[in-house]
């Protein structure tokens, strides 16, 4: 049996899965499906923010727009950390493809004009 | 290289020395000023009780009672010339109990004998202009000449009209020896040497340190240190006078009182501390709030934006030193300038220059003195038509930068063009109350940063709270700018 | 002076929605007063997700959310100040702001909607005990340099308090490359929600330490050091219980309040929620005032500020036309065992929709009657199987139940 916290919602369900991965104490299906997730492979988004190159000390957040390994998160970051972009900004804007080989991409969360 | 030498160097910038700087403006003179600190008036001058007191209390035939009458004369005048907020709004000090009315009427006979005008009440008329005070109230002692002062502004603005008239401010310069050579004292600091005929100590709290760099002193600093509450300005009406209560050996105790920003201020304790320790802790401060709630029982303690704590520059001889040295008269200690020195600075001032000074070296007007500084446009004390004129002037005046004190762009870019200039956080919200709210710079910090990096040309990472070595912004992310 | 019907001050999550609404709702003469340089208020820093999941039916970071609202807006071409500072509100509803542009202008307006949002308790507020050093700061500012400018405040962090910024910073920081090395919090339970904790303290190994507060920091011009200590049942501080942490900073989270000043300075009363004491229309004790989201009370989730902004918007429309009956009579409604506040603070009788009752828990509890009385009349009664002050709970009673009902409505908590 193991406990967790679904991170779904702000509701924050206690769930409980038992070894023949049974979940309870989930208030909708999505709980059911994280906390499967989550004991075979645990998956975050990140978001982060990327420098807006023709604006001084501005940033412009960015995020993972499919959920990546949790254990590859750092090394996310440390890509993002590379990135960079000239404004305007659109949200929904891809700054980098299939990060890392990970299936996700980066894209822009914030319009700057 | 030839040494340059200074005619008079004065080490410490708090309200002493900046009012003595300015003294000494009025003279063809070459006159330097050095801080330990990155600004002015950052030790004992900003963090007191800001009260201009009338002088009834301190033993008469003292140099207190005699700089502090003297002093709050020239106040009214001061103010004007060097704009600074100050109302005379009287203190009230306070016998909760029968038996401390002979106590006050023996301040009243202190009071006739120091020349101060005060006049006994009676608990009605007590309750009558102060209506939120203990109602067990049996009397007070009113003394109407008492004020109330804006403290970061008096020294700023002295020492901006000093330099203004030729004087010359070096900040962090921490004096660490001094050496007599030739009827010429060398001074020097952490960064380099000076010259100078004349030495005025005005070192505050290491002004026995700095005495002592000379000679042996019968004398010591002893700090005590001092905590207050300061509350946001929304409870209007709670007093309109400075609420004393009785003086006892440790000072005048713990007072509440108006600011000159409609804040309340309630405080100080008095306790021993060690040179520049000005933490807070619980236990004072609770102390504090049951004093002061014997006097006005509801004050609004939720209210409270910040605590803080100052340190007085209390001497073991219980007097203000204005003297020359024992072994030159060309070295003067201006020391142990604890309550009531913020009234008594002024009148310390003119004595210093016109009675130590002048038998000393040639005192020649300066012919370009001006006494006044530059106006300031305070939009928070502004009429509808004054501001809608500054505005005309000067749009930035409209661009609100303090959302809770209102403090706009304009504001602050007058601080920085001005020859005494912040070079911190702290030193925009002394010189404009920017971040002086009850979110206490949770907003406007980082613009307020983000502006003082953009006008020195620096990284954010330079830009101090306070003094140098208080950075806030550890390091900058991410490639490129 | 100019004359607006409705003037709504602030651009959040609640300003936008509750001008949205009010547009909807027939209002064409509205305009948004905002204090920043974009629409949007404090989510443009939120850059995390979480957002929208009640609103939206998808996980949205701040800044998209508000972009949704900021579309609405623009579509409804509902016409909006930037860089306009509200300086002062008058009973009668002069609302003063103040701009570069347009310098000092006064406006009268026939509603006015405070959606100002809130502000952090800081060191001040808390009165920190120890040394004025650099390197203390509240979670939002510590957000705002990082988020907007990408300026990082430390490399060693302690935070204090557990709420959601601060579990939220925690992460930023962590995966910005500082070192967190605890968050400490005074209450015996977390300030913040249960995903919070999971996500951006366990994901990352951060420990976190309840019952214990800072008792001194420790720091010449940089923050050097902070003490940790243990409280007591009455959150005092136990002597021989200090953990030292060397670090350059402290983060504080340790609450939000209302941000309304503008309120203050005309008197209008306020509630233990530390907003306005409101109606069921989230109109003030002053007529034509009304208020919503953060400025009111503070909430954990954005969704519900919008949702509750679009009520002060309806309303502000509804007063507009004269609808809502001024001379109803008032019935109170007041936090009875169990809850530290409760809103809407007044009904007033004949009410036009359904009301929805929210409050927050004292301390975490479970297996809880929530009932709804008057005087003897049960109005409602609800069963909760768990409730924690970080979560806001809501139950909406059908504007039919309160027919008749003339005495103080009290809301209370008992065990099951």
């Amino acid at each position: 049996m193991k406990e967790l916290t679904c991170i779904v919602c702000p509701r924050g369900c206690r769930l409980r899965v038992d070894d023949n991965m049974n979940v309870t104490g989930n208030a909708c299906p999505r709980g059911e499906k994280y906390a499967i997730n989550e004991l075979t492979n645990p998956t975050r988004t990140i978001t982060s923010s990327i420098r807006v190159t023709n604006r001084p000390y501005t940033l412009v957040s960015v995020k993972t727009d499919k959920p990546i390994p949790k254990d590859k998160m750092f090394d996310v970051m440390r890509e993002i950390d590379k990135l960079s972009i000239e404004a305007p900004t659109h949200i929904g804007q891809v700054v980098k493809e299939n990060i890392l080989g990970l299936d996700s991409n980066i894209v822009i969360t914030k319009n700057i004009e | 290289m030839k040494k340059h030498i200074h005619d008079v160097l004065i080490i410490g910038a708090g309200v002493v020395g900046t009012m003595i700087a300015r003294e000494l403006s009025k003279y063809q003179l070459d006159v330097v000023i050095l801080d330990k600190n990155n600004d002015a008036g950052d030790g004992t001058s900003s963090a007191n009780s800001a009260i201009i007191h009338s002088g009834y209390d301190p033993e008469p035939g003292s140099l207190k009672a005699k700089f502090n009458v003297l002093g709050n004369a020239k106040y009214p005048k001061l103010v004007e010339e060097l704009d600074v907020p100050f109302i005379q709004c009287g203190s009230l000090t306070i016998a909760l109990e029968d038996e401390q009315i002979p106590v006050l009427k023996e301040l009243m006979e202190r009071s006739k004998l120091n020349g101060v005008e005060v006049s006994l009440l009676n608990k009605e008329e007590v309750l009558k202009m102060e209506p939120n005070i203990n109602p067990e109230v049996k009397g007070a002692l009113f003394a109407p000449t008492a004020g109330i002062i804006d403290p970061f502004n008096l020294v700023v603005h002295a020492m901006e009209n000093a330099i203004d008239n030729g004087v010359k401010f070096l900040r962090s310069q921490e004096v660490l020896d001094i050496k007599k050579e030739d009827d010429i004292y060398k001074l020097k600091t952490n960064k380099e040497e000076f010259y100078t005929r004349i030495v005025v100590n005005a070192a505050g709290l290491k002004s026995d340190k700095i005495a002592r760099m000379i000679e042996d002193i019968d004398w010591a600093i002893t700090p005590r240190k001092g905590e207050y509450y300061l509350l946001d300005h929304y409870a209007y009406g709670l007093v309109n006078h400075t609420i004393f209560p009785l003086p006892s050996k440790k000072g005048k105790g713990v007072l509440v009182s108006q600011t000159t920003s409609g804040n309340y201020i309630v405080g100080p304790s008095s306790e021993p501390a060690e040179a520049d320790d000005v933490s807070t802790d619980t236990f004072t401060l609770n102390n504090i709030k049951k004093a002061a709630m014997l006097m006005v029982p509801s004050i609004p303690f939720n209210q409270t934006i910040r605590v803080f704590a100052g340190e007085r520059a209390t001497c073991t001889r219980h007097d203000f030193i204005v003297e020359y040295a024992k072994s030159d008269n060309h070295f003067i200690n201006v020391a142990g300038i604890e309550s009531p020195g913020f009234v008594s600075s002024p009148a310390i001032a003119e004595y210093v220059v016109e009675t130590l000074i002048r038998p000393l070296i040639t005192l020649r007007s300066n012919p370009k003195y001006n006494p006044c500084v530059k106006k300031y446009h305070r939009m928070f004390y502004l009429s509808e038509e004054e501001k809608l004129q500054t505005l005309k002037e000067n749009p930035n005046y409209g661009e609100i930068i303090c959302n809770c004190e209102h403090i706009s762009l304009g504001e602050i870019e007058d601080a920085l063009s001005r020859s005494c200039p912040p070079v911190s956080i702290k030193g925009v919200k002394r010189r404009t109350r920017a971040g002086y709210g009850k979110c206490q710079g949770g907003f406007c910090q980082p613009k307020v940063l983000m502006l003082l990096a953009k006008h020195y040309g620096v990284s954010p990472t330079q830009i101090p709270l306070a003094e140098d070595g208080s950075y806030i912004i550890d390091h900058e992310i991410k490639e490129g700018k | 002076m100019k004359k607006v019907d409705l003037v709504i001050i602030g651009s959040g999550a609640a300003g936008m929605a509750a001008a949205v609404e009010a547009k909807r709702n027939g209002i064409d003469d509205i305009l948004i007063l905002e204090k920043d340089e974009r629409l949007g208020g404090i989510l443009n820093q939120c850059i995390h997700n979480g957002f929208g999941l009640t609103e939206f039916k998808e996980e949205l970071t701040g800044p998209e959310y508000l972009q949704r609202f900021v579309e609405q807006v623009k579509e409804l071409k509902i016409p909006y100040k930037l860089n306009a500072q509200v300086i002062d509100l008058s009973k009668d509803k002069v609302v003063t702001y103040s701009s570069k542009e347009d310098g000092l202008v006064k406006l009268q307006a026939k509603a006015v909607i405070m959606a100002t949002g809130c502000y952090e308790r800081n060191a001040g507020a808390i009165m920190l005990p120890g040394d004025r050093c650099s390197g203390i700061i509240t979670a939002g500012t510590a957000q705002r340099y990082l988020n907007i400018h990408g300026l990082m405040v430390g490399k060693r962090v302690v935070i204090l308090g557990s709420g959601d910024i601060g579990l939220i910073m925690a992460r930023r920081l962590t995966l910005e490359g500082a070192k967190v090395l605890c968050v400490s919090e005074i209450q015996p339970y977390s300030a913040g929600l249960n995903r919070n904790i999971q996500q951006c303290l366990i994901d990352f190994n951060i420990p976190l330490y309840l019952s214990r507060t800072v008792s001194k920091v420790i720091g010449k011009d940089r923050l050097e050091k902070v003490v940790l200590s243990a409280v007591d049942e009455n959150l005092q501080v136990i002597p021989g219980t200090a953990m030292e942490f060397e670090c350059d900073t402290l983060i504080l989270s340790v609450g939000l309040i209302p941000y309304i000043s503008l309120l203050n300075y005309i008197d209008c009363p306020t509630s233990s929620a530390k907003g306005a004491v409101v109606n069921q229309y989230m109109e003030t004790m002053i007529n034509g005032i009304f208020t919503c989201g953060n400025c009111l009370h503070v909430h954990d989730v954005v969704d519900f500020v919008s949702d509750e902004a679009r009520l002060a918007g309806r309303s502000a429309a509804l007063y507009i036309k004269d609808k809502i009956n001024r001379n109803a009579n008032r019935i109170n409604v007041k936090p009875g065992n169990g809850l530290s506040y409760v809103l809407p603070q007044f009904i007033l009788e004949d009410s036009l929709e359904d009301i929805v009752i929210k409050f927050r828990v004292r301390k975490p509890v479970q297996d809880q009657i929530v009932w709804i009385r008057s005087g003897e009349t049960i109005i409602m009664k609800q069963i909760k199987p768990v409730m924690i002050p970080s979560e806001m709970v809501m139950i909406k009673i059908p504007k039919e139940k309160l027919a008749g009902i003339k005495e103080d409505i009290i809301v209370s908590l008992e065990d099951r």
